[in-house]
């Protein structure tokens, strides 16, 4: 009596339903949810985030992301300029740049800039500095890659036309290549946003004074005091509060450009 | 200032071991309308593209309105501004609207004020009948528009000679009349034309000479009613054979 394919199917979907099922069962009956409660929605220590968790933990994390962006945006449009010139050792520097801070993680570059360079230079950067430099140092390696793709990406008969009006290459690359290649990666560069969100929690690393905390720090300092996993949750939160609509707004920007892609390797 | 306008000479130009131009002499008079015709990969639109720069020579000499554009110490930007450029596939910028289209370059190259850049653009956005259209970006144009959008472009420069790219090639049947209207009206105001085409038609009526090229040499040329209208070269019959009556042809030798 052999099952016909489909019926093999459909049999293999309900045992699959069931199995989740059961155990859903088992763990509800198994867990402590008043421990569960109380671990994840400690209501009282909820209270006594707020309002800072927003007046500083979040405010002082979109201002560190906006500098880092800022910083290694400028920087990448460079090191893109950089990658795409007609002088060799510009593209080599370039190519090392991006290979290595790609290649090596954001923390290193926090920690080398908070207490690398004060030591051998004997220069300390203050808060605001030292997240813009780190951020941007390794943002900018990955956004160079974007931007460039971009570049090469706007048609060349945009240059061609720029050119017989008579501009001269600089000109043509100001006025007509970078804004249409920054329309074009617009999606891209969102989602490079979302990333150094992300990372600006790696600044946890150095002392922060109380109206310096970003939403890790915050989140950690809570908890010392606050014995429970409530302040990660709400923190967490607060993050998905910046990098929800950003990944929205990443894929609109997509579909509204009619899905043309960039390749950026 | 002389009466000739072009004056192209020895032209020769390859990409790698591939001789596109063989050695050419183009002259062209100040008001005069110049048809390039010939087969694909005969090397015109080479041609054309080596009159503003846009291809560097390997060896011969081209002036323009006096300039010569091969002298390493030509400001080739400077000279461009006086040669018009019109491409087959319009190249607007895509991301300015019509009215800045045809004001950026006047404004950044030329260095004229807002107000006079504007006041130049609609008149010439006027000439080919889409004062409209200023507000309107390319990408709401039909292909007919945006190619005079882009004829109106070059002659917001005040060109001396404008350089027509197979203008109509990547248009609709129906859009062509529209542009090659404009590109008459243009020669009948005397305007110095060089036009790449497959126009014979336009080539015929609004030409004062046609050349015909193939293989990277000028094979024949001179008033269009005898280019076209009685050729004497075989390469020449042929092509215009094929060209004004196709559906009396077989497939093209191979050879």
């Amino acid at each position: 009596m052999a099952l016909s394919k489909r019926k093999r199917a459909e049999y293999f979907r309900y045992s699959q339903y069931t199995l989740l099922v059961v155990i859903a069962l088992v763990i509800a009956f198994l867990a402590d949810w008043e421990q569960i409660r109380t671990a994840f929605f400690n209501f009282k220590t909820m209270g006594e985030m707020f309002p800072n968790v927003i007046t500083i933990a979040l405010k002082n994390t979109l201002i560190y992301t906006a500098l880092g962006f800022a910083f290694g945006l400028a920087l990448g449009l460079v090191l893109a300029l950089m990658k795409l010139s007609s002088i060799a050792p510009y593209r080599w520097i370039a190519t090392i740049y991006i290979e290595f801070f790609r290649g090596i993680p954001a923390l290193l570059v926090f920690i080398g800039l908070a207490f690398g360079v004060p030591l051998a230079f004997q220069i300390q950067f203050d808060i605001y500095s030292t997240v813009m430099l780190a951020l941007g140092i390794v943002g900018a390696a990955y956004m160079a890659e974007t931007i460039r793709a971009g570049i090469q990406a706007v048609p060349k008969g945009q240059v061609e036309a720029a050119r017989s009006l008579g501009m001269s290459q600089g000109r043509a690359m100001i006025t007509i290549v970078i804004p249409q290649a920054f329309r074009i990666i617009l999606p891209p560069l969102t989602n490079e946003l979302i990333l150094l969100t992300k990372d600006s929690s790696l600044i946890y690393i150095i002392g922060l004074a109380r109206d310096q905390y970003e939403l890790t720090k915050f989140g950690r300092e809570t908890l010392s005091r606050s014995p429970s996993l409530t302040p990660i949750l709400v923190v967490g939160l607060c993050y998905l509060i910046i990098t929800l609509p950003l990944g929205y707004l990443s894929r609109y920007l997509e579909r509204r450009s009619g899905g043309k892609k960039v390749s950026v390797l | 200032m002389s009466e000739i306008s072009v004056e192209i000479t020895g032209l020769k130009k390859s990409f790698g071991s591939l001789d596109v131009l063989k050695g050419i002499d183009v002259t062209v008079n100040r008001g005069d309308v110049v048809c390039i015709i010939g087969p694909s990969g005969s090397g015109k639109s080479t041609l054309l593209r080596c009159v503003n720069l846009l291809e560097e020579p390997n060896d011969g000499k081209i002036v323009v309105n006096g300039v010569e554009l091969t002298d390493h110490d030509v400001d080739i930007d400077r000279a461009r501004t006086k040669i018009g450029m019109v491409f087959q596939s319009f190249n607007l910028f895509s991301h300015l609207n019509v009215l800045a289209n045809l004001t950026v370059a006047q404004r950044k190259v030329l260095k004229r004020g807002e107000k006079e850049a504007q006041e130049i653009a609609l008149r010439n956005l006027d000439r080919v009948g889409l004062k409209e259209k200023a507000n309107s970006m390319p990408a709401q144009l039909s292909g007919g528009q945006q190619q005079r959008v882009a004829i109106a472009r070059a002659l917001s420069m005040d060109p001396d000679v404008m350089l027509f790219d197979e203008p109509t090639s990547a248009l609709d049947p129906e859009l062509v009349g529209d542009v090659l209207g404009v590109m008459r009206q243009l020669a009948d105001e005397g305007m110095t034309m060089l036009v790449v085409t497959h126009e014979m038609q336009f080539a015929r009526e609004v030409a004062d000479k046609v050349i015909f090229m193939d293989g990277g040499y000028i094979v024949e040329e001179g008033p269009a009613a005898e280019v076209i209208g009685n050729p004497q070269e075989p390469r020449t019959q042929e092509f215009l054979a094929r060209v004004l009556d196709p559906t009396h042809h077989g497939p093209s030798d191979p050879a």
